[in-house]
């Protein structure tokens, strides 16, 4: 036998998610919206005992900007893990968070023709 | 109302609902790359009584995986579809996913039309604006859109289709009919 065969991807990760974030299931990320708009700031990374490569990963897949639902799909890592590692981030200065809709329940009339027209040249 | 200037990138969301293997994943994959999104939740009380944790104490958490698809309109103009698993046990998900989304697409098969009951109350509920799309499975008997309205009790506004989700051209339409239908909610609600 060269080692356990049975970890492969269907067995799932091997390191339980929430051993990222030191256990926590909660933090200030907790409510950024699932299409939020993250950037990275670019802001210097400071000690590097801070930030895990979950979180190098995320900064740079947000370098040009990500949705919440995007970032965690590229990490594939859970939902619940990837915003409390965001909150971490945002509390650091590394990213700006854009809520997907601001101040407004629907979006205008423009936005929605232009979706539609957009839909039928698909 | 503030609208937001044209150079400002839009993000919404449609969720796709439904009772299970009514064809959510397939009509995300018929017009979108689709991805999986994993949710690891922890359960809360929302849980008890739901999800039977005797014997398995230990267990405070719940995978549950979405379907998870995108369509670039233009750069800055973005639409993000969600199928999510239709059972009431996944509420949870449902508050957070239908939070600002734009509509959402019951999918319903005639055969096992009350499962998409809980989907319809719901949104019925949060006035979030949907159609219901009835997808054509081979050998079921078909039935046309207005006897699904009945046996739904829908209002007469809400549209209702037939449709084939493994074509990509049945998905756009279904699409376009509920944005369509947003469209028009947004007219009237603003007159």
């Amino acid at each position: 036998m060269t080692g356990p065969q049975w970890i492969d991807d269907e067995a799932g990760p091997v390191v339980r998610p929430y051993a990222l974030t030191g256990g926590r299931a909660r933090s200030s990320g907790d409510n950024i919206d699932l299409i939020a708009l993250v950037t990275a700031t670019g802001a210097p990374v400071g000690n590097t005992a801070d930030i895990g490569p979950e979180q190098r990963r995320i900064l740079e897949i947000a370098s040009h900007g990500a949705s919440v639902a995007d970032i965690a799909s590229d990490v594939d890592l859970p939902l619940g893990v990837v915003r409390v590692l965001l909150g971490d981030l945002h509390d650091q200065g590394l990213i700006n968070v854009r809520p997907p809709v601001k101040a407004a329940p629907l979006p205008s009339e423009r936005i929605l023709k232009e979706v539609i027209n957009g839909l039928r040249a698909l | 109302m503030a609208f937001a200037p044209s150079d400002e990138p839009v993000a919404l969301k449609i969720l796709v609902a439904g009772g299970f293997g009514v064809g959510k994943t397939t009509l995300v994959g018929a017009i979108s790359e689709i991805r999986p999104l994993r949710t690891e939740e922890v359960l809360s009380d929302r849980g008890v009584g739901v999800d039977d944790t005797d014997g398995v104490e230990g267990k405070t958490t719940t995978t549950v995986a979405m379907d998870f698809g995108r369509i670039t309109i233009r750069e800055g103009l973005v639409v993000y579809l969600f199928g999510t698993p239709g059972q009431e046990r996944f509420w949870f998900m449902w508050d957070e996913l239908s939070y600002g989304a734009l509509g959402a697409v019951v999918l319903a098969d005639t055969r096992r039309l009350t499962d998409c009951f809980p989907s319809i109350d719901y949104f019925e509920q949060r006035g979030t604006p949907f159609v219901v799309a009835v997808n054509c499975f081979d050998g079921a008997e078909r039935h046309e859109p207005d006897d699904v309205r009945i046996a739904l009790d829908l209002d007469p506004e809400v549209p209702v289709l037939l449709c084939d989700v493994r074509r990509r051209a049945s998905a756009k339409v279904v699409l376009v009919t509920l944005v369509e239908h947003a469209l028009k909610t947004l007219t009237a609600a603003q007159r």
